[in-house]
C-alpha cells in the first residue's frame, strides 16, 4: 500500500498542482493511459470544487489530498473546510431546463470517470469526497 | 506558454477560431470568453471553432462552451463546432450537450452550412 497527501492553497493554480500529483502517482501505480485521463479529470473536478465552492477561494484555507493505492484500486479523497453541502441537491446538469447552464457539471464528471464517488460531513469540519477507481472491472 | 492560443481566420463572414491547448479552469475559459464577446463586440456573429488540437477540457471548459453558445445565439448568430476530438466528443455525451451543439468534421461541410 502506497500513501500520499498533499495540502494545497485554495487558488485556482493548485488545480494544475493537484493534476501534476495525481498523474505522478498514478502512473507510478502503473495505471493505464486512459484510466489515468479519468483520474486527472477526476481530480481536477474535485480540487476545483472544494477550492471555489467549498474553499471560496479564501487562500487561508487549505484542500487537502490522499492518494492510496493498492493491488485492486486507487482511492483519492479531497477535503475542503468550507460549508457542508447536500450532493443530491445539485441539479442535474443533463436535464433539458439545466443544459445551457454554465455550471453544475464537476459532480457529473467526477461520477462519470471513478467508479466509487462518496460525500461526507467530515467531523472536524467541511466537506469530504472519497473517488475510487478500480483497477479491473 | 499559454495554456490556450486562439488563431482567428475569415472565410467570408464566418469566423474560425483554431484552438490548440487547454480549455480547462482559469486561462484557457477566460480566453475563450474574452476572444467571443470582442467578436461579438465587432459583429462577427458567425463563429466556428476548430477543437481538433484542444487535448483537454474540463467541466468548466464545458461550462465555457455553452456560454459562448448562449451569448452568440443571443445576439442572433450561431456558434458551431468543428473537428471533435475524441475526448471531447465524449464529454459532449455524458453532458448531453451533442444534442445542443452543431458539430461538424469537415471544415467545408461546416462553412457550408452556415448558408
Amino acid at each position: 500500500m502506497e500513501k500520499e497527501n498533499l495540502n494545497l492553497p485554495s487558488r485556482l493554480e493548485s488545480v494544475e498542482e493537484a493534476a501534476k500529483a495525481a498523474a505522478k502517482f498514478a502512473a507510478n501505480s502503473g495505471f493505464s493511459e486512459e484510466m489515468r485521463y479519468a483520474i486527472d479529470m477526476a481530480v481536477r473536478e474535485s480540487v476545483a470544487n472544494a477550492i471555489k465552492h467549498g474553499n471560496l477561494l479564501d487562500e487561508t484555507k487549505t484542500v487537502e489530498l490522499t492518494f492510496e493505492n493498492s493491488d485492486a484500486r486507487l482511492a483519492i479523497t479531497v477535503r475542503d473546510f468550507g460549508a457542508c453541502f447536500a450532493v443530491e441537491e445539485i441539479p442535474d446538469p443533463t436535464n433539458p431546463e439545466n443544459l445551457l447552464k454554465a455550471n453544475g457539471r464537476g459532480v457529473l464528471f467526477m461520477r462519470s470517470f471513478m467508479d466509487e464517488v462518496e460525500w461526507f460531513n467530515h467531523a472536524d469540519g467541511g466537506m469530504m469526497v472519497k473517488m475510487i477507481k478500480k483497477r479491473q472491472k | 506558454m499559454a495554456e490556450l492560443n486562439i488563431t482567428e481566420r475569415q472565410a467570408g463572414d464566418i469566423t474560425i477560431l483554431d484552438m490548440d491547448g487547454k480549455v480547462t479552469i482559469g486561462e484557457g475559459s477566460v480566453a475563450l470568453r474574452t476572444t467571443i464577446r470582442r467578436l461579438l463586440g465587432e459583429g462577427k456573429k458567425k463563429i466556428l471553432l476548430n477543437l481538433g488540437s484542444v487535448g483537454y477540457v474540463d467541466s468548466s471548459g464545458i461550462g465555457e462552451l455553452v456560454s459562448s453558445f448562449t451569448a452568440v445565439n443571443k445576439e442572433g448568430g450561431s456558434l458551431r463546432l468543428l473537428n471533435l476530438t475524441q475526448k471531447i466528443q465524449d464529454l459532449l455525451a455524458i453532458t448531453k450537450l451533442l444534442t445542443v451543439f452543431d458539430v461538424y468534421e469537415s471544415e467545408s461541410e461546416a462553412l457550408s452550412s452556415y448558408n
